[in-house]
C-alpha cells in the first residue's frame, strides 16, 4: 500500500509517497539519494544507520519511513556548516585518527552529537555509554573516544 | 517484509475500532521489536495502526505517592525524567539500562510489556513494584499481567493506555546483562512497598516471576544476608549459549542480593 509522506530532511521539506513498508534507511539512501547513512547491520546493532529524529539519535534501518511523517530528520549531509565547512564533531575525528574503514563513521558522529547535546562534558565512560549502539571493526574505539572528547570540546566553542 | 496495510490512530477509541478490523492486525509502538521482526519475517501482519500520534498515549504524571506512565513513553523519557529519578530512582536506573541509546529513543514502556520478551526488564520493575496497567478496558495488576514466554493477559482489541507505580519505601534493580545485546541474562527487582517485600526476576525464566522464599526472609530483616543463603531450582530456568540454567539460579542469588545492598544504600 501506498502512503503519503511529509518531512523535514537537513532543513528542506519533503513531500512524497511510499510504500508503507519502505525502512527509513531505503528512503533516504533510495529516493534522496543521501548515502551518507550506511546499512552496516541491518538488524539495528550496529548502529552505522544512525540519524537524527526530531533532535535524538535513531536507528534507521530499524524503523519504517512513515514512523517518520512530520518528523524533522537530520543526516550526516545536513551537520555541515551553511559554507560547507564540516562539522567540529567530524573535524575531531578526522584530527584524531577517530577512523579507519570509515563504514561506522556517519553512524559514531551522529551519536556522538547526540550524546555532547545532552552531556556537553562527558567523560570517557559516558562517552562509552553513549557510543553503545554504535560498532567499529577496525577497532577504533579508543581514538573515537578521544574524538568525542576534542569534538565536544570544539561545540562548546561554536 | 511483507506488504501490509499502515493506518495512523487518532486517538484510542479509533486505534481499537482499526485494531478489531483486519486479519492479523498489530500496534506499531516504538517499532524496535515489531520492525525487526517483520524485517526477518518472523512476524507479518496484514495491518499496522501506527499510535504514536495518540497525545494522551505520552508523558509521565507525577502525584504525591507514585507515576502514571504513558505506554508510548520512550525507554529515554522514563530514565532522564526528574520525576521518575526522584520517586522511583531505580526505574529510572532500569530504563538506562536497556538496549543502547538509540533503541532508548524509539522503545516504548507500552511496547516493552505488551511483547514481554522473557529478557526484557520492564516486566521486573512492573512485578517488583506491584504496579498496575491501565487498558482501554480495564486495570490489570502486574502479577496477573505476564502469563507466559511472549504472553500477556491482554485480550484482542484490548490496548495498554499506561501503567501506574506506587512509590515504593525503597527498591533496587540489579542485571547481569548480555554484553551485546544489553538484555537481562538475569535482573532482580527488590522493593519494599507499602503492601510487602517484592523481588521479581526476569531473564532467568519463560516469563517474569517473583521468589516467595526471598520475599519473606526479607520482610523479617531487609539485608543482603537474608537473601544470601536461598537459592531458586535451576529446574524451569532458561538455558543457551550465553547461560547455563544452574548458572542462572546462581546469578538470581548473587543479583539479589547486589539489588538489596543498593536498595540499603539509597
Amino acid at each position: 500500500m501506498s502512503v503519503r509522506l511529509s518531512m523535514t530532511v537537513n532543513g528542506k521539506p519533503v513531500t512524497t509517497e511510499v510504500t508503507s513498508r519502505t525502512l527509513l534507511v531505503d528512503f533516504l539512501r533510495d529516493q534522496l539519494r543521501l548515502t551518507g547513512t550506511h546499512i552496516g547491520c541491518d538488524t539495528a546493532q550496529c548502529g552505522a544507520c544512525t540519524i537524527h529524529m526530531n533532535g535524538r539519535a535513531v536507528k534507521c534501518c530499524n524503523m519504517l519511513a512513515v514512523q517518520a511523517d512530520g518528523a524533522n530528520i537530520l543526516t550526516i549531509e545536513g551537520i555541515a556548516g551553511a559554507d560547507g565547512s564540516m562539522h567540529p564533531m567530524q573535524t575531531a575525528f578526522r584530527d584524531h585518527h577517530g577512523l579507519q574503514c570509515g563504514y561506522c563513521t556517519p553512524g559514531m558522529v551522529m551519536s556522538a552529537i547526540d550524546l555532547v547535546n545532552s552531556h556537553p562534558d562527558p567523560d570517557d565512560a559516558k562517552i562509552r555509554e553513549g557510543l553503545d549502539g554504535n560498532l567499529c571493526r577496525c577497532t577504533g574505539y579508543h581514538n573515537i573516544v578521544k574524538a568525542v572528547h576534542a569534538g565536544a570540546t570544539a561545540m562548546k566553542k561554536q | 517484509m511483507y506488504e501490509f496495510n499502515y493506518q495512523k490512530a487518532t486517538s484510542i477509541a479509533d486505534a481499537a475500532t482499526k485494531l478489531g478490523a483486519g486479519a492479523d492486525t498489530r500496534l506499531l509502538a516504538g517499532g524496535q521489536t515489531l520492525i525487526a521482526a517483520m524485517k526477518l519475517r518472523l512476524a507479518a501482519p496484514t495491518d499496522i495502526i501506527d499510535i504514536s500520534d495518540i497525545a494522551e498515549l505520552h508523558g509521565i504524571k507525577a502525584g504525591n505517592d507514585g507515576l502514571i506512565i504513558g505506554a508510548m513513553t520512550t525507554h529515554a523519557d522514563v530514565a532522564s525524567s526528574n520525576d521518575v529519578k526522584k520517586q522511583i530512582p531505580a526505574l529510572a536506573y532500569l530504563a538506562q539500562t536497556i538496549g543502547d541509546p538509540m533503541v532508548r529513543n524509539m522503545g516504548t514502556i507500552g511496547g516493552s510489556i505488551a511483547n514481554n520478551d522473557p529478557a526484557s526488564d520492564y516486566p521486573a520493575a512492573l512485578v517488583g513494584l506491584g504496579a498496575t496497567v491501565k487498558t482501554n478496558q480495564r486495570d490489570i495488576s502486574a502479577d496477573d499481567f505476564f502469563t507466559g514466554m511472549f504472553m500477556t493477559s491482554l485480550e484482542p482489541g484490548e490496548i495498554i493506555e499506561s501503567v501506574s507505580f506506587l512509590k515504593p519505601k525503597r527498591a533496587a534493580y540489579m542485571k547481569f546483562s548480555n554484553p551485546a545485546s544489553r538484555y537481562a541474562i538475569v535482573g532482580v527487582f527488590v522493593a519494599e512497598t507499602g503492601s510487602g517485600v517484592r523481588v521479581a526476576v526476569t531473564g532467568a525464566g519463560a516469563c517474569v516471576f517473583r521468589v516467595a522464599a526471598m520475599e519473606k526472609a526479607l520482610a523479617a530483616n531487609f539485608s543482603a544476608q537474608s537473601v544470601a543463603g536461598i537459592s531458586v531450582s535451576s529446574d524451569d530456568l532458561n538455558a543457551d549459549m550465553h547461560a547455563s540454567a544452574d548458572y542462572r539460579a546462581h546469578l538470581i542469588t548473587v543479583m539479589a542480593k547486589r539489588a538489596v545492598e543498593t536498595a540499603v544504600a539509597g
